[in-house]
């Protein structure tokens, strides 16, 4: 069965002061129906473009230069912008980081939730509002039918989520983008968001592309996972197998460069150093020549320098797709074994 | 409330900094006239000791009061009550010129290092302002030399000192703030949420940097933090702060190992770890909204939202107490260490 959703080979470019610049640079992924794909990366790596960009919505002055994306067998580069307003909002609901920005404040929440309804699904204004209500409750805000009425002030950040998650569902898509959806919330805040979401996407049988910077965010909610960095994907496998057995020098870097709790036993005084990567996150307008990690990388070989790695499945398995030479050579064949443990 | 001593054994050295009972309410205004319904407790009764050369964390939420605490404590704000002892002085009481001077022992990196550098000063300039305030070295070359040695000391090159903030990074920025913290080589480093900002990558690097700085100028840290996991590696007590007190103190191996406050091991257990087979856990507290912080529940500040609370905790505020050695909790059942099995996350 095909994926709900195709992306093949996506370029979005902008113009910059030294000619244009790829924020997503030959980007491919599917969403499967009823799955979670998490895009994982720092800022600035072109993941919100991404999202953006499937629902057309590249900000200007940046635009998609070249790619597919077939979403539920139709290529919505292909449709026109009357059609892709119905997709937005009715088939692919968006979830942003900052609901207070996201959200209208001279309008209630209901009315608001509302107006996808009266738009996408041709509701009357009362039912719109009813259904509201209904889908406050949907999302477990208490006291639903009261809260209808009230502005976002009124509402904490976590509630504000909450409603920005019930206008996301409130037409009933098959796909929901939700960028950075608990960036902005405190941590016990985030714990109750991700397991609404979680919860919804069980029930309602969701397809969810989650976006994040927070790989344990990532881990507790993607059957896969895609890591991006300076606009290109370089890892991209199961979450099971991403989390256990990372490929990418830079996806290893992050994990272990990840604060976890219980990490260390007794600290000892030498001990508290935390693993870095070193150097910083390049400009997309001025990317080094061949891997664009290559500067950073601990294990960066003559090739890296000078070669663009690309995304090729592993040796040992084929789900698991890396960026990277330590796993196959300049012409794409894998390395038997990965080059890094031919030279320990 | 009684006053943690000696929190970390064997090292009994007398504290650098003391905080009692220190309380920084703001008005609440409304209506027409702005006129004031009640106040906000965003401190309220707190106090810490912090010893030469040590790092202690104050890790909470947004709106815990943290941050306000440490403005406090580098009197950016003043306190309404309580005391601050700073290297043996009445730091409150300090008219501006002493003052002054125990500024220089006293220093702090900001959350944002995009709004805490003057954008219309050189980077040169920003690192050198504090060793011209106080006089240190000798104008002209002197001073030029030990900026640039400063900006090295980061891991900035000199050569870009005659840049503006807005050629660097968010990571090179904080390291800018860094380099201005320690050019008075100062006692205490009030460090506010000085990598949240930043990126896991870069994260690491500015800790490291912070760590490298301690050991060789043995300069005591108090680092502000909303996320448990990042201090855990390199802080030598934890405070953990909900609505404007400290709920528990201890050292830092003890206090994940053994969290004694239900808030807490909350925190610890909303801790998102990247390992999926560790998925499945509920939500670690009740779905109830934190109460407004200027209408405090009866009883504990926490029992709303507490999955333990019982009669006590809706009756009587519980103080901070000596529950083990060296380990303070403000919880009614925090005896003993069986709080409903902590589970070390």
């Amino acid at each position: 069965m095909a994926p709900l959703l195709q992306v093949e080979d996506l370029v979005v470019e902008f113009p910059g002061a030294r000619g244009s610049f790829r924020a997503a640079d030959r980007v491919s992924f599917a969403v499967e129906e009823g799955q979670t794909l998490g895009l994982v990366g720092e800022s600035g790596c072109g993941k919100s473009v991404t999202a953006l960009s499937l629902l057309r919505l590249v900000p200007e002055p940046g635009r998609i230069a070249s790619g597919r994306i077939r979403f539920r067998g139709s290529d919505l580069m292909a449709l026109t912008e009357r059609k892709m307003c119905s997709v937005r909002g009715r088939e692919i609901g968006f979830v942003f980081q900052e609901p207070a920005a996201a959200l209208n404040p001279v309008l209630t929440v209901g009315t608001q939730i509302a107006e996808g309804l009266v738009v996408h699904r041709l509701m009357k204004k009362k039912e719109a509002l009813a259904e509201a209500a209904r889908l406050l409750e949907l999302v477990r805000i208490p006291d639903a039918a009261r809260r209808v009425h009230e502005y976002p002030h009124q509402l904490s950040g976590g509630m504000l989520q909450r409603v920005m998650i019930a206008c996301a569902l409130a037409c009933k898509p098959s796909l929901v983008i939700a960028d950075e959806p608990t960036t902005a919330l405190d941590v016990t805040i985030q714990a109750e968001i991700l397991a609404l979401l979680k919860r919804l996407r069980d029930e309602l049988g969701l397809s969810l592309l989650l976006i994040s910077h927070n790989l344990g965010v990532i881990a507790g909610m993607a059957d896969r996972v895609a890591v991006m960095y300076a606009g290109r994907i370089v890892e991209e496998a199961t979450a099971r197998r991403l989390f256990r057995d990372p490929a990418h020098p830079y996806t290893r870097g992050l994990l272990r460069s990840m604060p976890r709790p219980g990490s260390s036993a007794v600290p000892g005084p030498r001990a508290r150093r935390l693993p870095a990567i070193e150097g910083a996150v390049p400009d997309l307008a001025r990317l080094p020549a061949g891997c664009a990690f290559h500067p950073r990388c601990p294990d960066a070989m003559p090739e890296c320098r000078e070669v663009v790695p690309s995304l090729l499945p592993r040796a040992a398995d084929g789900g698991h797709q890396v960026a990277c030479f330590l796993h196959h050579d300049t012409a794409g064949r894998p390395r038997s074994r990965p080059a890094a443990e031919q030279a320990s | 409330m009684s006053v943690p001593a000696a929190a970390v054994p064997g090292r009994e050295a007398a504290p650098l900094l003391e905080v009692r009972d220190l309380v920084k309410r703001y008005p609440v205004r409304r209506g027409l006239f702005a006129r004031v319904s009640s106040w906000v407790r965003a401190v309220d009764g707190v106090s810490l000791e912090v010893r030469p050369g040590e790092t202690l964390a104050l890790v909470g939420e947004s709106g815990s009061g943290k941050t306000t605490l440490g403005r406090c404590i580098l009197r950016l704000v003043e306190p309404d009550a309580g005391s601050i002892r700073f290297d043996g002085a009445d730091f409150l009481a300090l008219p501006p010129k002493p003052l002054r001077r125990a500024r220089r022992n006293i220093q702090v990196v900001f959350q944002d290092p995009y709004g805490s550098l003057n954008p219309r000063m050189t980077i040169g300039a920003i690192v050198r302002e504090p060793l011209d305030i106080h006089g240190i070295g000798r104008r002209g070359a002197e001073r030029e030399g030990m900026v640039d040695a400063l900006l090295q000391r980061v891991g900035l090159d000199p050569s870009m000192k005659r840049r503006y903030p807005h050629a660097f990074s968010g990571g090179q920025r904080q390291r800018i703030g860094v380099a201005r913290a320690i050019a008075l080589r100062p006692k205490l480093i009030v460090a506010d949420e000085p990598v949240s900002a930043l990126d896991v990558s870069i994260q690491a690097q500015v800790i490291n940097l912070l760590i490298d700085l301690q050991d060789e100028y043995r300069c005591a840290y108090l680092f502000i933090a909303h996320d448990l996991a990042l201090v855990e590696r390199f802080a030598d007590r934890v405070a953990v702060m909900y609505q404007g007190r400290i709920v528990e103190m201890a050292g830092t191996a003890d206090l994940f190992a053994r969290p004694r406050h239900p808030y807490t091991q909350a925190l610890l257990q909303a801790i998102p770890v990247p390992d999926p087979e560790r998925v499945g856990r509920t939500a670690p507290v009740s779905e109830a909204a934190p109460p407004s912080p200027s209408e405090p529940p009866s009883g504990c500040r926490f029992q709303p939202r507490c999955p333990i609370a019982v009669e006590a905790c809706r009756r009587d505020d519980p103080a901070l107490r000596e529950v083990a050695p060296g380990h303070w909790a403000a919880c009614h059942l925090a005896d003993g260490g069986t709080l409903a099995a902590p589970t070390p996350v």
